[in-house]
């Protein structure tokens, strides 16, 4: 049995040790928001945050990840209340197809999580390991920039 | 009595430093008139902008995300660090003043064309063996690039070496001053090659040892050195390839950054091999053909049987595939394929490294072969597997994801051993925890660099 921390809850996993993370957050616990592309750490669709750090999940044995944080595109919101980077990503229409924008928030995060405040630099060579294939790469940016200019408005804001 | 000792000793001292003074002491070139790029001849531009991407002029004279050749590139020494300066002919910040004289003194002697003497991390040791006919070549390519106005940073040199007096005493004891010697008896390629090496390539620069001055210790030349944080592996028959490098593979390798038998550039020679596929082709191919020749002694006449024999023996050491065992497995040492480290890699490396270069978008080739594993310590290993393999910005090219936020520091340092003692028939490394540490120092310390 392996014991992963996912979005904050545990779960015992009987899955052997050496099965990729990607499959048992899809198969096992049913968290289908990290996408299967390239299955090589190629692609990101299957990023995932550990310990806020992006990850890829297909190429991640869940035998080095007992005892550290995973955090899914499901951990940041619900379609009632979504996440700054969610809300962003939708009202910026950045996705296509949708097959990599859950890695892309995901790496998104793992940006903001360290660096609120990013310069457009930094969010293209953050963003440079994740693929999209239709192309919506300038909404996904304008997505990104939404999302840090609206959670500085949040901070800034006084509390009443 | 003493006192003629010592005001004897005093009038020696200060004629000495007057002698070296006065050695030293390089006079202003006067700024040349502004050129006019058409006034070159552009078969002569062409020729410079190969040998631009032959030296790489680039990679030290362009910072990251900067206009090319404006400078601003932090070249690590361990005196201090050095910022490439802009060489664009911008009149201003850039050498757009310098004359073709200026810039072949700056070449052969390292001087700037106001008389200061540079630093050697401009590896004018190496620049000073380069023809007439190809510096005049380089000064009409770099004379006719985008000017750019970006100021040059000054070096962060520990005192007292930021006085520039003191690379004039460096060149006194290490500078060996052009022209090339060419062997009389060879005219073709590998003569080629090892002017080409010597001079505008400066291979030397990272692949000799230097001694505690900074200086290559030429006695040890190809002997392998270090750079940014990366082992630059020997090229002479110290190399720990373990299939030798034939003049093909080493075309392979410097002109598409890939060799079969090899694997792919990575580290500080990614951006050489990228900058050598637009060098010429024959001269790539002239200095794949010297390099070869610097090993021969090890590979003697019998290369294929020797590659066969390199390719049979990693072949036999396979990892294991989900519970496969393997042939040479030592149980309870970290090379068992029960080890945290065996399955570390069965879950994290073994999709794309079992294959041994059957995977058609990667292309890894099978460990044993890889010369960073059966070198000595576990630097360019630990790299790879911390920051992984990537094109150069905006580009196609292979890709390794980097593991860095993925595993534990205990993690990685249970893979390397692992992949050490399965796939070479080499020892353990000492300490791995500490260059894994020192690896993330150096990376802090140059993403906090500010730009």
């Amino acid at each position: 049995m392996t014991v992963l921390t996912v979005n904050g809850k545990e779960h015992q996993v009987s899955a052997d040790p050496n099965t990729p993370l990607l499959y048992v957050l899809r198969n096992d616990l049913k968290l289908n928001g990290a996408k299967f592309g390239c299955g090589l750490g190629q692609c990101g669709a299957c990023t995932v945050l550990v310990d806020h750090e992006p990850v890829f999940s297909c190429v991640l044995p869940i035998s080095v990840l007992e005892g550290r944080q995973i955090t899914t595109v499901e951990g940041l919101g619900t379609p009632e209340q979504p996440g700054p980077l969610q809300r962003a990503f939708a009202t910026e229409q950045a996705a296509q197809c949708g097959y990599c924008i859950a890695g892309m928030i995901m790496r998104a995060q793992g940006l903001l999580d360290h660096k609120p405040s990013p310069t457009d630099a930094e969010i293209r060579a953050h963003m440079e390991p994740n693929l999209c294939r239709c192309g919506t790469h300038m909404r996904i940016l304008r997505a990104v920039r939404r999302a840090v200019s609206e959670m500085k408005t949040a901070r800034t804001e006084p509390v009443r | 009595m003493v006192w003629r000792i010592l005001i004897g000793f005093i009038v020696v001292i200060a004629v000495l430093f007057g002698g070296f003074y006065a050695w030293a002491w390089r006079s202003e070139i006067p700024p040349a008139q502004p050129h006019d790029a058409s006034s070159f001849d552009p078969a002569i531009v062409a020729k410079g902008a190969q040998l631009a991407a032959l030296g790489s002029c680039a990679v030290c004279h362009t910072k990251a995300g900067g206009k090319p050749y404006a400078g601003g590139y932090p070249v690590e020494t361990p005196f201090g660090t050095i910022y490439g300066t802009n060489i664009t002919p911008d009149r201003e910040t850039g050498i757009g003043t310098w004359s073709a004289a200026a810039f072949q003194r700056a070449m052969r002697e390292g001087v700037t064309r106001d008389g200061r003497h540079l630093y050697p991390a401009f590896p004018y040791d190496h620049f000073t063996y380069a023809t007439d006919s190809d510096i005049n070549a380089l000064y009409a390519f770099i004379m006719t690039r985008e000017p750019a106005r970006q100021t040059d940073r000054r070096p962060d040199i520990i005192f007292p070496l930021n006085i520039r007096l003191f690379a004039a005493a460096w060149k006194l004891m290490f500078l060996h001053r052009g022209p090339y010697q060419t062997d009389v008896t060879r005219h073709d390629a590998w003569a080629r090659g090892a002017y080409l090496i010597a001079s505008l390539g400066h291979c030397g620069a990272c692949h000799t040892p230097r001694n505690s001055l900074g200086a290559e210790k030429r006695a040890q030349a190809f002997d392998g050195g270090v750079g940014e944080g990366w082992r630059a592996p020997a090229l002479n028959e110290n190399s720990l390839a373990p299939a030798p490098w034939t003049a093909g593979a080493l075309f392979n390798y410097l002109r598409h950054g890939f060799d079969a038998q090899h694997g792919h550039v990575a580290g500080p020679m990614a951006p050489v091999s990228h900058n050598l596929a637009k060098a010429s082709e024959s001269d790539v191919r002239a200095i794949a053909a010297y390099v070869a020749s610097l090993s021969g002694a090890r590979n003697g006449a019998a290369q294929p049987a020797k590659i066969e024999a390199a390719l049979a023996a990693a072949r036999k050491l396979t990892p294991p595939v989900y519970g496969a065992t393997p042939a040479n497995q030592t149980t309870g040492s970290a090379a068992a394929s029960d080890s945290v480290g065996a399955k570390i890699f069965t879950g994290a490396c073994a999709t794309c490294h079992h294959s041994g270069g059957g995977l058609p978008v990667s292309r890894p080739v099978d460990l044993g072969l890889s010369t960073s594993l059966n070198s000595d310590d576990p630097a360019n290993v630990l790299q790879i597997v911390l920051y992984g393999i990537h094109p150069p910005p905006g580009q196609a090219g292979r890709i390794m994801p980097g593991f860095q936020g993925a595993l534990t520091e205990a993690q990685i340092v249970a893979l390397t051993d692992y992949v050490r003692t399965h796939f070479t028939r080499k020892p353990q490394w000492n300490d791995v925890a500490g260059a894994l540490a020192k690896i993330r120092r150096q990376r802090q310390a140059a993403t906090e660099t500010p730009q």
